[in-house]
């Protein structure tokens, strides 16, 4: 288990109080003066050398986004935007950042601004987390009175940080969509390239990273690169915070290592599995977004990127949700598709029309209203969406489908059986009604 | 996606202001925005309206705030049907959110759906008394504390259908009730298990500072040039922060509206051809190959104009880094002296102990250097250094022996370091593309 020591998030569950003198004394905005002061590029080779792999899902190395930006400025202001519109199902680890620990994300938003000569950061926040977005608020304003940040602070690094709010929309979390947002416009994803880098908020360079990313750089740059690479494994390194939902017996948000089996954070940290071990079907690792994994194999699999994707699935968020024999395995995926039917932007068409089309037909499969040969022609269809939209939802709504056909078919074959060995009067309706 | 229309008519107010002290808030908002992007404050307008509203977004608030950002009505239409927090209908006077995506699905929300229909009738509508309406939503982002309603604008967790019908009934009475979970938790943590997060010297202060002893050791294990690294890094920042990027507001830079925004739209509406994809693979193509030295000081700006072959290329660099890390990092003072290598004593001695110095010719060929800060690694104060040691050209850099490597590290302070970014190979590559 990772030792109290080299946890980064000390106040994860709000036991302590979220003001900054309580945030000094847990280690925020200790010497940041002097990381600045160590200059731009040390700052990314140490985030570089710290492995830190993006923690909004796509696992992109944090450091080496940092340097995408352009070292001198043509002009144009750069700009630092914060995604913290944490609306992939399944996750709730940034929400306990910005009411809990909000300092060492506003010092992060400092130490990554610096390192990409921006200004200015905006942290989008999402809509339905009123209550977060005063805490952090809160936070912001008490900074600003510390001078910590603002156009005249104690770091001699002019830098304004304002928290925006969203309005609920799952696809805002997409970062040219969230761009979008931030212009107040609909949130539609924007083709790529150009990359945000290059033209990103107001046409200018942007970096959009996640909470968890940010939050996390004070207290990498203070203990080093090397300390952070040291925890978990090679490519996978470092400490994450795990959001385990579903079917444990005491679900919670914990701050583990990268690369610790799916057992052991179970049953050190959620009171183990309801039922016991036997009573596990699967597990959803990474978010919604993410194939599922069936029970023999997650069971003993480490949770890092690397793992998973060899599993065919993804951390994502690693928001682990975990589901026991009682579930109905396959309206559960169906429900899933519903979210994402309700949460497409309506861009572009394979996506748009696609999922509802899915969420149709996996609908009545969850009660055996359908032919066989539809199994087939339903993962034929998850192909046609994956790839073909021009932002990843399309992708996120294929997989859990095409995770669901992979590891149960005979369960959707058996409602099937059963549906039609019983008399029934009603015709099967067909694919789009 | 959501289907979503405004109230019928009958049911929308026939006008709509926001209340002096709304007014103020809202131009507040507007503040946080460069100026000329005041747009972006649609979405915190459009919630102060709904909240001012009783809950519920109509027409002319909707009209309201464009008229108020300067926008077309349609766009802040738009906005309005297309995030699914703004109701276009009336709700009740607690509005209940119900999470029933996967986590909260599979803990329970469908027996709390089961109990709310029984209790308030089919979702969407306003109860008799007037106080509740109630929806299903999508994942509200409480997954540890499923499952979970948010009824206004707070949350309410670890419900089961016995506490939501204690809690409503609490509500509709006027009672006090406890926001956050009904269980007792005081947030995500598992319940009555908390074995993490204990040891009191986290939050007494005893650790501040420790951290310092990594930069000690390094100082104390080097000689004094350490310092005069950091001061230089210092000033450099510094000076660096007075002369970058502006703040982006008041003084916002207005980047995007001077011509430097080059966005299809705006070429349309100038009446500009579109860039073709093939142009900005050529200019990429020149830029890298260009003989020209004042290309230098473009370079460092508009560099990912291929920005998927940066990627990879910078990919590359981040496995190579990995494999050849077996090492501990380098400290932070080596790899930090990019741009502001201090003025050694004798480097020459230092690094003629090293390796052998590479070959330099006496000017240029034709007069004409390369610009040696193609190569990734290499700033503007590095190049100055190579050229005093004779090296003007990419075909030099790339014809350097395992010898001359080691001497023109040890003499630029960074062992190591040129190998590790691939110099050489860099080099000939674009030697190659010259070529």
């Amino acid at each position: 288990m990772l030792s109290d020591q080299d946890r980064i998030f000390t106040n994860l569950y709000g036991l302590h109080s979220p003001d900054l003198d309580a945030a000094k004394k847990r280690g925020a905005w200790d010497g940041t003066k002097f990381l600045l002061h160590m200059g731009r590029d040390w700052v990314i080779d140490e985030m570089k050398g710290s492995g830190l792999r993006g923690r909004g899902g796509a696992g992109f190395p944090t450091g080496l986004k940092w340097s995408f930006m352009p070292k001198k400025s043509d002009g144009r202001p750069h700009y630092l935007v914060v995604n913290a519109d944490e609306s992939e199902p399944g996750t709730c680890k940034d929400r306990e950042i910005m009411r809990h620990d909000p300092h060492l994300l506003i010092e992060g938003c400092l130490i990554a601004s610096f390192a990409m000569a921006a200004h200015a950061c905006y942290i989008y926040i999402r809509g339905e987390y009123v209550a977060e977005k005063h805490a952090l608020q809160r936070a912001v304003d008490e900074a600003y009175a510390a001078k910590l940040v603002g156009k005249d602070n104690v770091h001699g690094y002019p830098f304004d940080i304002y928290v925006h709010h969203g309005a609920g929309a799952y696809i805002c979390g997409e970062e040219t969509a969230l761009l979008e947002s931030l212009e107040g416009k609909k949130g539609m994803p924007r083709l790529k390239p150009p990359f945000p880098a290059n033209m990103g908020l107001y046409g200018c360079p942007t970096t959009v990273n996640n909470v968890e990313s940010i939050a996390v750089a004070g207290t990498i740059l203070r203990r080093g690169g090397a300390w952070f690479a040291g925890l978990g494994g090679k490519n996978n390194t470092g400490t994450k915070l795990f959001c385990v939902s579903g079917h444990v017996n005491k679900p919670c948000n914990v701050e583990e290592v990268m690369g610790i089996t799916f057992r052991e954070l179970i049953d050190k940290h959620c009171g183990g599995m309801r039922g016991g071990w036997d009573n596990l079907l699967c597990s959803i690792p990474g978010g919604s977004s993410v194939p599922l994994v069936p029970a023999d194999q997650i069971i003993d699999a480490k949770m890092d990127f690397d793992t998973l994707k060899n599993l065919g699935s993804g951390l994502g968020t690693a928001a682990v949700i975990v589901l026991d024999k009682s579930t109905d395995i396959v309206s559960a995926i169906a429900r899933i598709s519903y979210f994402y039917k309700h949460e497409s932007c309506g861009q572009c068409t394979p996506c748009r029309e696609g999922t509802g089309w899915m969420w149709r037909v996996l609908n009545r499969m969850a009660h055996g209203r359908a032919q066989k040969r539809e199994i087939d022609m339903l993962l034929e269809v998850t192909k046609q969406i994956e790839g073909h939209t021009i932002c990843a939802l399309g992708d996120a709504a294929a997989w859990p489908v095409q995770g669901l056909i992979r590891h149960f078919r005979p369960e959707i074959e058996k409602r099937i059986d059963q549906y039609s060995r019983n008399p029934h009067s009603e015709a099967v309706p067909m694919a789009a009604e | 996606m959501a289907n979503r229309r405004l109230a019928p008519a009958s049911e929308q107010p026939r006008d709509f202001a926001f209340s002096d002290e709304n007014a103020a808030w809202a131009q507040g908002q507007i503040e946080k925005y460069p100026e000329g992007r005041q747009a972006s404050a649609v979405i915190p307008l459009l919630w102060k309206a709904q909240e001012q509203n009783g809950g519920w977004l109509p027409q002319k608030a909707i009209e309201a705030v464009a008229d108020q950002l300067g926008m077309p009505h349609i766009r802040v239409l738009e906005v309005a049907t297309f995030y699914t927090m703004f109701a276009l209908e009336p709700v009740g006077r607690f509005w209940i959110q119900l999470c029933g995506t996967v986590p909260c699905d599979a803990c329970g929300a469908r027996e709390l759906k089961a109990s709310l229909q029984e209790r308030l009738g089919p979702a969407g509508h306003v109860s008799a008394d007037g106080n509740f309406s109630w929806l299903e939503v999508e994942c509200l982002g409480a997954c540890c504390n499923a499952p979970m309603v948010q009824i206004n604008q707070d949350y309410y967790e670890d419900l089961t259908p016995e506490s939501l019908n204690t809690l409503l009934d609490d509500l509709a009475a006027g009672r006090p009730v406890k926001i956050g979970s009904q269980t007792g938790r005081t947030s995500s943590e598992p319940k009555d298990a908390v074995d993490t997060l204990t040891d009191p010297t986290l939050f007494d202060g005893s650790r501040v500072g420790a951290w310092r002893k990594r930069f000690e050791q390094t100082r104390d294990g080097e000689d004094q040039d350490d310092t005069a690294v950091k001061k230089d890094e210092a000033a450099s920042t510094e000076s660096r922060a007075k002369t970058e990027a502006e703040p982006a507001h008041p003084q916002s830079g207005r980047a995007a509206d001077s011509p430097a925004t080059d966005s299809p739209t705006q070429r349309a509406t100038d009446g500009k051809e579109p860039i073709k994809p093939e142009e900005t693979a050529k200019a990429s193509e020149s830029e890298t190959s260009s003989e020209v030295p004042q290309v230098a000081d473009q370079v460092g700006a508009p560099k990912p104009a291929n920005a998927s072959e940066r990627i990879a290329e910078d990919e590359k660099a981040v496995e190579d880094d990995l494999a050849l890390r077996t090492e501990p990092p380098q400290q932070p003072v080596a790899s930090g002296a990019d741009d502001a290598v201090p003025e050694e004593q004798d480097p020459e001695k230092r690094a003629d102990a090293a390796g052998t110095r590479p070959e330099g010719l006496s000017a240029a060929r034709d007069d004409r250097p390369d610009d040696l800060t193609l190569i990734k690694g290499i700033g503007p104060v590095n190049q100055r250094r190579l050229n005093d040691l004779g090296i003007w050209h990419i075909d030099q850099v790339a014809g350097w022996t395992t010898e001359e490597i080691a001497w023109i590290g040890a003499y630029l302070a960074f062992p190591g370091r040129i190998d590790r970014e691939n110099w050489v190979g860099q080099a000939g590559a674009l030697a190659e593309k010259k070529g």
